[in-house]
């Protein structure tokens, strides 16, 4: 049932990771990301990391893909009007995605990783309190540096697409 | 509390990852607008975050998930970062074909 | 104490080069000199004090301060000897060193630089003290080295004349060769004594030690190139003549009284090694005749009053050679002593003739001094007639027992030192009375100015002449002061020869040659009055002389030329191949480089290729390939 419902949201994930690979329009690109991180929001929830979900679909499925398409209008690029590229280019570029598939999964494989059984240590260690305490006690610092991050992120986006001004 | 990986098996998780990964690095190299490769790179980004979550129930332990956590922190300023230079680049060129960008020729 | 007296006694004439060097501007020309003259008085007197205690005690002091090298089983230790020998040698370059000091206040001082000519006579005694204190054969080398410096810096000092910088480079230059010659034979002594103490060595080989006689002969050999090269003598001796550019002062004290016979005191301080090593004693001996009788020929016909000293000086040293050769140590120091003294007051003399004229040193262009520089005259006709060898004047009592002791070992030897003995009276006698007699032959403005010289100079010049006329008493044959004093140090005293009729008719045989060639000069030079004639019209045998054998020439030709030639071949050959292959790298890399640019072409795409590619390759070969 589980392992069923596993291949499901797989195959959706992959499927619309290709989708949003091949459309030609950047704006149907963007609504099957969405998809596809809606799919990967369900692994979290899958795995019980309740938390990690919301917040996954908070920020990418919101925020992220809010903005990516604000700016796809406001480039007005919703015409299928880019060229492909040349063909050499895409053999190339599909040479690398088996090349790439190949070495990690040959690694992994030849790594011959024992997995012969899985801890179940029964403890609480992913519900929202317990992720609370441990980020707000011993990941305090970064905490504070991310939300800094997130603060200079925000100014330089805000200079970067301002209008200039020259002279001023 | 069972253990979903008692079920699923972790290696399921790591041929996704390594599948979506890959589709990421496909579309990066594949597309010539550069906002279709910034999908492509948030579809590299989430393979990671997931084969850490996998690996962090694996482990039955919060580090993986905190590291999450941290990651999309970085990657929603990274996209907000990037799509700001994008418009700017879109206003001086008109464009954002990827393969029109050819500054960086040394 | 002691050890304190014996720092003294060197470092004075270091603080003396320091405070001229730092200060001597400041100071002026005069504290300057009196300073310098005033450090190695110092020496001179500390000196004193330590040769009568060693003279009466008999006993020689020992100065340990410190070990310098310390390898396995080998050590060098920064020790002074002061036995009878090294204070024999500070006696006179610290005595003659003094008056020479003194003489150059006055002869230096229209010189701007006079505070540097201090500086650099007061560095010079004190690497001659070293070389004479040291306990070891690598002190001496310090001192040994040092002083050739010294002579550089002040054969040079006048340095704005390139003739005078090249006269300085020669002297350098050949020295190098015999200090090369010199340390190899250290090493070598080292390798096979372990030690470098005189003393040691000495001990070493009175145990009957097994030594290697074959390497002890290539050392020691080595050791007299070093001599050769110090001493000036064949075939090294060339650049003694051309010393001369320097100050007069420095001809009289480094390249007559005190450095040339560094070669001398070696010989003397390592004799008990040369006296294992005959074949190299046959060989001093030889090449110190041969060397007598060359410079002695070069010097008849000479015309620069300076240049006749010191072909007259590689004369003597060579008869010093020879008498070493003769394994006479003792004789061989006792010239150096009477020769320190008349050559001395020999070149202050003609220094004072050089002052008088304005730095005319052509005798062609003087004559007639005797009436106006009377001090002068009489101190040079003392010295002249010492080194020409007649009776009682030193001179006499140190070449007559050379001549007795080369009569001894081998005839021919006794001719060719007799020869030059004759020679000498001839050309010295040639020089005084080109110099000071007949009427003046220079122009009218030199001859208003003559005068005597002042007292800072002609003080000096009596001293010496009175050391000249009365030095021999220091080892009057029979009644020998000095070999009773040296014997400590000598190991194996000269055969001293009952004076017999055979001894007498030598003496006879001497004073009558000297007198031979005494008379051709008083015939040539004052019955005729010739005057010699201009270098062009020199010719024969007497242009031959007058362009020393054409030695310089060549040298020259066999060695500086293919060396010129060998030098060009690798400039022109080798580093033009060996710059080629070092720009063809840069070229190569250059030429890589703008091919490597063209993958740069700008393309973000091409780019990611590369690097998922390159990351692929890096997994790959991490986890894939091991």
């Amino acid at each position: 049932m589980i392992l069923t419902l596993f291949y499901i949201l797989s195959a959706i994930t992959l499927a619309t990771a290709f989708l949003t690979i091949f459309s030609k329009n950047p704006i149907h690109s963007a609504i099957y990301l969405v998809l596809c991180f809606f799919s990967i929001a369900g692994h979290y929830l899958m795995f019980n990391a309740q938390f990690l979900a919301i917040v996954h679909v908070i920020v990418y499925s919101g925020a992220i893909m809010i903005l990516m398409l604000f700016t796809i209008m406001l480039m007005n690029l919703n015409k299928e009007d880019e060229k492909n590229k040349t063909l050499l280019s895409r053999i190339a570029a599909a040479g690398a995605f088996g090349l790439v598939a190949l070495v990690l999964i040959a690694t992994f494989i030849k790594s011959h990783a024992v997995i012969a059984r899985y801890d179940v240590s029964g403890k609480d260690y992913q519900s929202i309190k317990v992720l609370g305490q441990v980020l707000l006690n011993d990941y305090m610092v970064p905490f504070e540096f991310a939300s800094i991050l997130l603060l200079v992120s925000m100014i330089g986006a805000v200079l970067l697409s301002k209008k200039e001004h020259i002279n001023g | 509390m069972e253990n979903i990986l008692q079920e699923i098996g972790i290696d399921n998780y790591i041929y996704l990852s390594t599948l979506l990964f890959c589709v990421g690095a496909f579309g990066v190299l594949f597309r010539r607008n550069a906002i279709v490769m910034f999908m492509s790179i948030e579809i590299m980004l989430n393979a990671v975050n997931l084969l850490l979550v996998a690996f962090s129930t694996y482990h039955q332990d919060a580090a993986g998930q905190i590291f999450v956590f941290f990651s999309m922190a970085v990657a929603a300023a990274e996209v907000a970062v990037g799509l700001a230079i994008l418009v700017a680049v879109y206003r001086n060129v008109k464009g954002i074909d990827i393969d029109n960008l050819k500054n960086l020729k040394g | 104490m002691e050890t304190n007296l014996a720092l003294l006694l060197l470092f004075a004439p270091f603080a003396g080069f320091l405070i001229n060097v730092f200060f001597g501007k400041k100071i002026g020309k005069n504290a300057s000199g009196y300073l310098g003259t005033a450090a190695v008085a110092v020496s001179f007197v500390v000196t004193l004090f330590f040769f009568l205690q060693v003279s009466s005690t008999k006993k020689a002091i020992s100065v340990e301060l410190f070990e310098w090298l310390n390898l396995q089983n080998f050590t060098v230790g920064f020790n002074f000897l002061l036995d009878q020998l090294s204070l024999l040698w500070l006696m006179f370059v610290t005595g003659i060193g003094t008056l020479i000091h003194l003489y150059s206040i006055s002869y230096m001082h229209d010189d701007e630089n006079m505070h540097k000519f201090f500086a650099y006579l007061n560095l010079f005694v004190f690497f001659m003290l070293t070389l004479v204190m040291g306990s070891n054969l690598l002190i001496m080398f310090i001192g040994w080295e040092g002083v050739g410096l010294c002579s550089y810096l002040l054969i040079g000092f006048w340095y704005k004349n390139q003739d005078y910088n090249d006269a300085a480079k020669k002297a350098f230059i050949m020295n190098r060769i015999g200090d090369l010659g010199f340390l190899i034979g250290i090493f070598i002594l080292a390798h096979i004594f372990h030690t470098l103490e005189y003393t040691n060595i000495r001990t070493a080989v009175e145990n009957a030690w097994t030594i290697d006689r074959t390497w002890l002969t290539i050392a020691m050999l080595c050791l007299f190139i070093g001599a050769c090269g110090k001493s000036a003598q064949i075939p090294l001796y060339t650049w003694l003549p051309d010393a001369m550019a320097g100050p007069t002062p420095v001809s009289a004290l480094i390249h007559a009284a005190t450095m040339v016979t560094a070669g001398i005191f070696m010989v003397t301080r390592l004799n008990f090694l040369f006296n294992l090593t005959p074949d190299v004693l046959e060989v001093m001996a030889i090449v110190g005749a041969i060397t007598s009788l060359i410079a002695a020929s070069i010097g008849l016909v000479q015309n620069d009053i300076k240049k006749v000293l010191a072909y007259s000086t590689v004369s003597q040293l060579g008869l010093m050679f020879l008498a070493l050769g003769c394994g006479a140590y003792e004789i061989a120091v006792f010239h150096v002593i009477t020769h320190a003294f008349f050559k001395a007051c020999l070149f202050l003399g003609s220094g004072s003739v050089i002052h008088a004229l304005h730095g005319e040193q052509d005798m062609r262009n003087m004559g007639g001094l005797r009436k106006v520089m009377k001090i002068t005259f009489a101190t040079f006709l003392i010295s002249t007639l010492a080194i020409s060898g007649l009776p009682p004047f030193s001179g006499f009592f140190s070449k007559d027992e050379i001549l007795m002791t080369a009569f001894h070992h081998n005839t021919v030897l006794y001719v060719i030192g007799s020869l030059a003995s004759i020679m000498t009276a001839f050309y010295m006698f040639r020089l005084l009375y080109l110099t000071f007699y007949k009427d003046f032959r220079g122009t009218e403005e030199q001859k208003h100015h003559l005068h005597e010289s002042p007292g800072l100079i002609t003080f000096p010049l009596i001293v010496l002449a009175i050391l000249a006329l009365v030095g021999g008493a220091i080892s009057l044959p029979g009644a020998s002061w000095l070999n009773e004093y040296l014997a400590p140090v000598i190991a194996k005293p000269a055969v001293h020869h009952h004076l017999g009729p055979t001894e007498y008719m030598l003496m006879g045989i001497a004073v009558v040659g000297a007198l031979v060639g005494i008379g051709i000069a008083y015939a040539k030079y004052m019955n005729k009055g010739e005057v010699p004639p201009q270098d062009s019209e020199i010719k024969g045998v007497a242009g031959l002389l007058y362009n020393k054998y054409y030695v310089d020439e060549v040298y020259t030709a066999i060695i500086v030329k293919p060396i010129y030639a060998i030098g060009s071949f690798f400039k022109n050959v080798t580093e033009a191949a060996i710059s080629g292959l070092v720009f063809g790298f840069g070229k190569a890399a250059v030429f890589l480089g703008k091919q490597g640019g063209a993958v740069q072409n700008g393309s973000v795409g091409f780019y990611l290729l590369i690097f998922v590619l390159g990351i692929c390759a890096i997994v790959g070969s991490i986890f894939l390939i091991k």
